[in-house]
């Protein structure tokens, strides 16, 4: 008993005191900047990603397919791509996740996620979620988890993730969505209790990311429901996860 | 008997690997006490030519052997029957090529048609079925769990995986990648993307720096470090002592933001290459990793004090979901799972890996139980964190080498083949060329593999409720077993 008050003196306080602003460290792959005007389009940044993300002439790249490898910049001579550490990344359409040059964090985050007042209204804060796991690697269900430790712990505003579709207010996605959990997500999904939130988390489940190819998998469902919010990485990082839920249920 | 004997992280000339004939190599395994390490079968003109590897633990050999199947056999007498060490080898090759094996014990699917799964069942009283899965309660990979129980007791426990089957292996021909290599199992990213870019280098016949080997081992110890930290945490976290799992949780956090300062990525995406490594670590970020793994071991060692001072735990922990010595090495369980029954493998090891041949390779007292899969992380971690210590050091020596060499084609008809002990344990990965240099087979076999099985026979016999605790322990992968 004394050993564990002991410990917690020890441990002293260990949570993000503010979640919006918190600090990343800068080594961090975020948000991309381009810079047009000394490439030479060589295409072999191109050439070299895993996930067809990237575009030259002008460079673009698309964050639902990006896994933010760096691999492009590390080719590029031409100091022509970056990643600032940015990372409030979530959106509710996916078109809003092409970057393309001088798109800053500002432009970016102002019109990431809409307010919708239907949303503040119902949940008042509080969003439960049940998280289904259609081919995950691990990355991103383990950075879900951190979102819940001591360290971010979104219980604190009201996000948690919970046992049951039926005690949750919508679901959240990871992975490319394989054959084999198809039904199991779609009848995870109708188990839930309208309006049924549904938030994709990472490379692979907004696109398939490095297994769009791949022969086993089966991205129907989402062909026939509406999708609320788009957060991209490879894996989601538990700000970048937090952060997204927050300002999809906040007040205007 | 007919082999090929060859060393980790070589390749060889897939001509020089002897074809015997399917009866007879049958008739050699069944026999040998030699473990296998990757069986599996590989399209071969009109036939199907079947590969198996064995491993001389104790000389650090493998043995490599192979017989060409005629597209019309369509059966043959299961190894699985004679030597259980085959059970799922089987299993795997009549689900991807469709030759039988009779007699097989446990012929069921591995990864499709779980439709067709038929469930083992009892009858009679106070027995009653637990069906689990796929998705689970917390925020982890999907499977299913069928319980046969006597009232609370479990009878047996039967794993239905395949969930997460991506066709990985296909993939892995058809569009290979780093990133595709680290995103097979994410809380493996070092050891998955070692493992494929030691296969590729070999294939293609690239020598890397000192220095990028050294790096590429400091990452694969700190994924060990931290996700050991985390499971002691999250195994706490099942028996509800809250303390020890969120001291653990932000100690993992620690080592992951270092992680993070070294690569970019808080699991160390991008920084394993073909060819080398992406990111240096120079003197400052090595005299802050000291410094921080220090503060690491201080706060692991004060909190599994405390921990394994509290009766509570303890009673929990304590003769547990025991598997023994004997059942561990019937099944071929490995990595550290094994060890924490007895069974004292270790592919660093035991297979001549040079950056550990100086360091003492301790034993451990395993009790077999849940505290004994405690115990032996606790063990890792302190290890592990001495290895990180002592390759920055040795990093010094080599400041000025370069961290990626040039790039290469692969070599025609090779079969080469690397083994990692990722934090799980020994993971194998096969590849083979054909003759215009293009990649034909990727063989993968995660240490899970192995072990699945053996988190079957630890909780028989236990509480139902304590199934959560044998299961952390295990921490087995979902995506590494279904690929
Ligand atoms: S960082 Fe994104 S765009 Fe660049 S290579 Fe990787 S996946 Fe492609
Ligand atoms: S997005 Fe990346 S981390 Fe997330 S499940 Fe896919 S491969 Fe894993």
């Amino acid at each position: 008993m004394f050993d564990t008050l002991k410990m917690k003196l020890y441990q002293k306080k260990q949570y993000i005191p503010d979640i919006k602003n918190a600090p990343m460290r800068s080594q961090f792959r975020g948000l991309p900047v381009l810079d047009n005007s000394n490439c030479d389009k060589c295409g072999m940044c191109k050439g070299i990603c895993p996930t067809g993300a990237l575009n030259i002439n002008p460079l673009s790249i698309d964050l639902s397919k990006c896994t933010l490898c760096g691999a492009c910049k590390n080719i590029c001579k031409n100091n022509s791509i970056n990643f600032s550490s940015y990372y409030k990344l979530g959106v509710d359409k996916k078109e809003k996740l092409i970057v393309t040059e001088g798109l800053d964090s500002e432009t970016y985050h102002k019109r990431a996620i809409e307010v919708r007042k239907e949303i503040y209204s119902i949940f008042n804060r509080s969003i439960k979620f049940r998280q289904v796991s259609a081919g995950g690697c691990n990355g991103c269900e383990m950075e879900l988890n951190a979102a819940g430790n001591a360290n971010f712990d979104m219980g604190r505003f009201g996000i948690d993730f919970v046992a049951s579709p039926r005690h949750a207010d919508g679901i959240v996605i990871t992975g490319p969505i394989t054959k084999n959990m198809a039904y199991a997500l779609e009848d995870c999904y109708k188990s839930t209790p309208e309006p049924r939130i549904v938030v994709l988390c990472g490379a692979c489940a907004l696109s398939g990311g490095v297994f769009q190819e791949a022969n086993e998998i089966n991205r129907e469902f989402l062909d026939k429901y509406k999708v609320d919010l788009y957060i991209p990485g490879c894996p989601v990082h538990p700000l970048t996860f937090i952060n997204a839920v927050l300002d999809f249920i906040r007040k205007k | 008997m007919d082999y090929y004997i060859m060393k980790n992280n070589q390749r060889i000339n897939l001509l020089d690997i002897p074809t015997v004939d399917f009866g007879v190599l049958r008739a050699q395994l069944a026999a040998t006490n030699l473990r296998p390490v990757s069986f599996f079968g590989s399209d071969w003109g009109q036939n199907i030519k079947l590969f198996v590897v064995l491993a001389d633990d104790e000389k650090g050999d493998l043995l490599v052997s192979s017989a060409l199947v005629d597209k019309n056999v369509k059966e043959y007498e299961s190894i699985a029957k004679d030597n259980h060490q085959y059970h799922m080898f089987e299993r795997e090759f009549y689900e991807q090529f469709n030759i039988k094996p009779l007699a097989h014990p446990w012929l069921k699917p591995v990864r499709k048609n779980q439709d067709n799964y038929e469930f083992f069942e009892m009858e009679g009283e106070e027995t009653h079925q637990v069906a689990v899965g796929p998705i689970h309660a917390g925020v982890i990979e999907p499977g299913h769990f069928r319980f046969m129980c006597q009232g609370e007791k479990v009878y047996n426990l039967e794993i239905m995986l395949g969930y997460q089957h991506r066709g990985v292996e296909d993939l892995m021909v058809k569009k290979p990648s780093n990133q595709l290599a680290e995103s097979i199992c994410g809380d493996s990213v070092i050891a998955y993307n070692m493992a494929y870019s030691q296969v590729m280098e070999e294939l293609c016949g690239m020598e890397i720096t000192l220095r990028a080997k050294l790096i590429r081992r400091i990452a694969l110890e700190m994924e060990r470090v931290a996700i050991h930290i985390g499971d002691l945490g999250a195994i706490l976290g099942d028996i509800a002592y809250l303390m020890g799992k969120e001291v653990y949780g932000v100690t993992r956090t620690l080592v992951i933001n270092t992680m993070l300062e070294i690569s970019g990525s808080r699991f160390g995406r991008g920084l394993i290459t073909v060819g080398g490594v992406n990111f240096d670590i120079n003197n400052e970020l090595s005299k802050k990793i000291v410094d921080t793994l220090d503060g690491v071991k201080n706060t692991v060692e004060k909190m599994t004090k405390v921990t394994l001072k509290s009766s509570t735990v303890m009673s929990r922990l304590e003769k547990t979901g025991n598997v023994s010595k004997e059942v561990a090495e019937e099944l071929n369980l490995v990595g550290m799972i094994g060890r924490s029954c007895g069974i004292n493998l270790d592919s660093r090891f035991d297979f001549c890996d040079e950056f550990y041949k100086d360091f003492e390779r301790k034993s451990f007292k395993a009790t077999n139980d849940a505290y004994s899969r405690f115990k032996i992380r606790y063990k890792e971690i302190i290890e592990s964190i001495l290895f990180i210590k002592k390759f920055l050091k040795k990093l010094q020596d080599c400041e000025t080498e370069k961290l990626c060499v040039e790039k290469k084609d692969l070599i025609p008809n090779s079969f080469a083949l690397s083994i990692v002990e990722g934090w799980r344990g020994e993971l194998v990965h096969v590849a083979t060329t054909d003759g215009e240099g293009r990649l034909s087979r990727y063989k993968i076999k995660d240490p899970s593999f192995n072990n699945w099985y053996g988190l079957s026979m630890a909780v028989r016999n236990n509480g139902i409720s304590d199934f959560p605790l044998c299961n952390k322990g295990f921490d087995l992968s979902y995506c590494g077993f279904d690929l």
